[in-house]
């Protein structure tokens, strides 16, 4: 088994008596897909925000590529390779599509602070913002701004954005809300395609996409984990079968 | 009209104006509308040197203003700070070189320029890392605060400063040693214009770089920046320090050019004016900048003149036009205009 | 030694009284719609002058005045309300900031046709215009009422915004607008009618604070800075916020200028620097 990419150890978190994260340890290997599920409520997108920093825990650690990164800013964890994207469009809704890529690229290539355009690099950078469009189908919409695309779409421009990081990890908030499941197919076609080294995390409500992709699951109930395992573990764990898929699931 | 059909041909034969789906239409108008303005004030600015000996001391004024736009729409308009107390920077700018020319002898006008910068860009230094730590009410409060208590220390300083009278007694010498200021305000335009030249080059380049496109990003959302891994503080840090440094470069050009400073450089009207100018032409557009401060100044030299309480009237129900029915500025009637220019000729 | 104590007490608690009747009205209206009216001043002058006008010109006595600027200016902010304001709730806040900045240019060109640029005093009762003696000092018997004025529209506030159906749709509509309007509340009423309650209150703190901030023209514009520090002290759509935060500037402030006179508003501004640095949000913020 290879050194996992990203851990927790007895990550908590409590706001005065409400504990909304208990002592959770976690980990994910490069290459795997994993998902994180639980009923509404159960402190996934809380367990998402104390891992890249958005919220501080009140004890325990984060560990991303052998490094602890709990004290550190959400901007030096997504640079030592964290990305992630939101459950509700978080976009830069003037720009182009293909601006908000470039933003992107810039951050991850260090040019954040370079305060004049080069024309050498500007037509580089708009190849590498058009490929990573283009692989989610997106190259046709490039020049419209983002608050011009349908909903479906501007889903894309958040993974598009994530993955002009070059990410290590990546957390997936939900990648599919929001739009009709008949649209889903390109974001299952784009999260196939991943990079085989990558590991991914995703908060995930439709039990299909779930069983279909992941290779390990996460149940997350009332802020502590109840079970991990492969599909097939959580699929026949009558804990997990009673507190929170019911009955209707047969993997 | 002759203006009309020079913006048509401009836009016409921008490359790419062929292409005219609707969506590069609107692309188009922008760049078109930048492009016109740039035009039009080039060949303003060529004519008053030429033919308006009468106006090259408005001329001044009017590029000083440009300046001091410039430097608050780098802020307000492309980092989303909203500020009320950008006066303190333009200011401080002109007591510097007013000060050092008054009581140190310092009468060199482009060192001047550049010890008024680094004053400024000290002071925003320090007081933008306040400011920036609140967001909303409590960042405005904080700019007028800060500007308020500035302007209080110059009212009070009256040895130093002149209080309420003005600062007398400055002497400015010939730039470079060779022009000396005239009484026409042939040397004043041209040497602000050369300054305006070079700052609006520099804020060009800016905004079409890396630097430049992230700061809009902060504007329009700051929790995905910070996502993309920026130091947004950081960033937001290094644009109030340069906008802090231009106005007090502008400030400091009305010092040299006029040889006098008076409290009003500091009053909260001008941080306000400012503000307003930069709304009128169309906050986030350089070019709108330059334009409102045009029109701005014009107005002002007119209807003031007229009656000063009657121009704050006029002043107000253009503003409050702008910001109900035309919230993208006079920039946004020219793209508006262009683009049914533009329309009309592919049909 | 103590009589300058009291001194410098009474004349700042009557400056902060005068503050705070003019300020918590735009509290409540930027707590509550999230509008910087920075035209809030020129509500206040209006009432200023309003009293002006109905002693002086007409004759009317100071005690029918004060109610009629309240009731003018308060019909006056729910016009502007309706026709204007409105339409900028939910705007960013530089189109904000812009118009109530034209708003207040245009009350200065306003006020200075109708009244021109001097300033105006209005007609005090004769049963004010004396002196009260406490223990062996005297202070102006006006400046006591003022005082007075400040607590009582304090408690009146306290009351109608703790005790009544409408304060507590208000206090509903400033905590969360999204589940109030769920429950019911018709907060496009409620908007007009708490920024008409607001600017009728500053004109209120207009024509009774005329005896310390003088009515000219520009009175909006010279004494925003004061106004706005107010609120962000005092912290959003509260009402003791602003309150504690008008007596720590008031009695600062004047001691400030007693003691200090060279050195003029540098404690005010250092103060609220302090604090705005301290608590973003203001000493009792509700938001920020």
């Amino acid at each position: 088994m290879t050194a996992a990419i990203l851990e927790t150890h007895a990550l908590h978190k409590s706001f005065g008596a409400l504990t909304v994260a208990q002592n959770i340890n976690f980990s994910l290997e490069p290459g795997t897909f994993e998902a994180l599920i639980g009923p509404n409520g159960a402190g996934k997108s809380t367990f998402v925000n104390l891992l890249t920093g958005l919220i501080p825990p009140t004890s325990g650690s984060v560990i991303l590529d052998g490094q602890d990164v709990t004290a550190l800013s959400i901007e030096s964890r997504v640079k030592r390779g964290m990305v992630r994207t939101f459950q509700i469009n978080t976009l830069f809704n003037s720009l182009t599509v293909a601006e908000n890529v470039i933003l992107a690229l810039d951050e991850h290539h260090g040019q954040g602070w370079r305060p004049l355009p080069s024309p050498s690099r500007r037509r580089i950078i708009r190849e590498e913002a058009y490929e990573i469009l283009g692989r989610l189908g997106l190259d046709a919409w490039g020049n419209r701004e983002v608050k011009e695309l349908p909903y479906g779409r501007q889903r894309l421009v958040e993974i598009a954005i994530a993955l002009a990081l070059r990410p290590k990890v990546l957390l997936l908030d939900e990648p599919a809300a929001g739009i009709p499941s008949t649209e889903t197919g390109t974001i299952i076609e784009v999260l196939e395609s991943l990079a085989s080294d990558l590991a991914v995390l995703i908060i995930e409500h439709d039990m299909d996409l779930v069983f279909r992709f992941a290779q390990r699951i996460t149940v997350l109930v009332q802020g502590a984990v109840l079970a991990r395992g492969t599909p097939d573990e959580i699929a026949n764990n009558d804990t997990v079968k009673a507190v929170y898929l019911g009955e209707g699931i047969h993997a | 009209m002759s203006g009309i059909e020079r913006v048509k041909s401009i836009s016409a034969s921008y490359p790419g104006a062929a292409a005219s789906s609707t969506w590069r239409g609107l692309a188009m108008g922008r760049t078109g509308g930048d492009l016109a303005i740039a035009v039009l004030l080039g060949l303003g600015a060529l004519a008053t040197l030429l033919f308006g000996e009468a106006y090259w001391l408005l001329g001044s004024q009017v590029a000083i203003t440009m300046i001091f736009a410039l430097s608050v729409d780098l802020l307000v308009g492309f980092a989303g700070i909203v500020t009320l107390g950008h006066a303190v920077f333009f200011g401080l700018g002109a007591y510097t070189v007013g000060i050092a020319s008054a009581h140190l002898g310092w009468t060199e006008p482009l060192s001047g320029l550049l010890l008024a910068g680094v004053v400024a860009a000290l002071l925003g230094a320090v007081t933008g890392v306040l400011v920036l730590r609140t967001r909303g009410l409590g960042q405005l409060m904080l700019t007028m605060a800060f500007a308020s208590l500035v302007y209080e220390i110059a009212n009070r300083a009256k040895p130093v400063t002149g209080g309420a009278d003005g600062l007398q007694g400055m002497v400015i010498a010939p730039i470079l040693g060779l022009f000396e200021f005239d009484i026409f305000g042939l040397t004043a335009f041209l040497y602000t214009l050369a300054v305006l030249v070079a700052v609006v080059g520099l804020a060009v380049l800016m905004t079409r770089s890396p630097y430049g496109r992230s700061l809009v990003g902060i504007r329009e959302n700051r929790v995905r920046m910070q996502a993309i891994g920026t130091n947004v503080q950081h960033r937001l840090l290094s644009i109030y320090v340069m906008s802090a440094a231009l106005a007090g470069i502008a400030g400091a050009l009305l010092a040299q050019t006029s040889q006098f400073v008076g409290l009003n450089v500091l009053h909260f009207s001008l941080s306000g004016e400012i503000l307003i100018i930069v709304a009128l032409g169309g906050a986030g557009r350089l070019w709108g900048a330059l334009l409102g401060a045009l029109v701005f100044t014009l107005f002002k030299d007119r209807l003031s003149a007229l009656d000063p309480a009657y121009w704050y009237f006029w002043l107000g129900l253009l503003l409050a036009v702008i910001v109900l029915f035309a919230p993208k500025g006079l920039i946004g009637l020219v793209d508006r205009l262009l683009s049914i220019l533009h329309r009309k000729e592919s049909l | 030694m103590i009589t300058a104590a009291l001194t410098i007490l009474f004349h700042g608690l009557a400056f902060a009284m005068v503050l705070y009747i003019v300020s918590v009205g735009l509290g409540i209206t930027m707590g509550l719609m999230n509008f910087a009216n920075l035209a809030h001043g020129a509500f206040a002058a209006a009432g200023g002058y309003v009293v002006v006008v109905a002693t002086r010109s007409l004759g009317l006595p100071f005690w029918v005045a004060l109610p009629a600027a309240f009731v003018v200016v308060a019909l006056a902010g729910a016009v502007v309300e309706r026709l204007v304001v409105r339409t900028l709730y939910g705007a960013d806040e530089l189109r904000q900031v812009l118009f109530s900045i034209a708003l207040l240019f245009m009350a200065i060109a306003g006020f200075t046709a109708a009244f021109g640029p001097l300033q105006q005093q209005p007609e005090i009762p004769a049963a004010l215009s004396g002196q009260i003696a406490l223990g062996d000092v005297e202070f102006p018997s006006y400046r006591a009422f003022v005082i007075a004025a400040g607590v009582a529209i304090l408690a009146a506030l306290w009351l109608l915004i703790g005790r009544t159906r409408i304060g507590m749709r208000i206090r509903a509509a400033v905590d969360n607008r999204n589940m109030a309007e769920a429950i019911g509340v018709d907060t496009r009423t409620l908007f007009t009618l708490t920024f008409a309650l607001g600017t009728g209150i500053a004109g209120l703190g207009g024509g009774i604070g005329a005896d310390i901030l003088s009515i000219t023209p520009t009175y909006g514009q010279e004494y925003l800075v004061l106004f706005l520090i107010v609120v962000a002290v005092g912290g959003l759509g509260s009402i003791f916020g602003p309150f504690l935060a008008a007596l720590c500037i008031g009695v600062v402030d004047v001691a400030g200028k007693y003691l200090l006179p060279e050195f003029g508003a540098f404690f005010i501004y250092g103060v609220v620097i302090a604090i705005l640095l301290a608590k973003p949000a203001g000493l009792f913020g509700v938001r920020s």
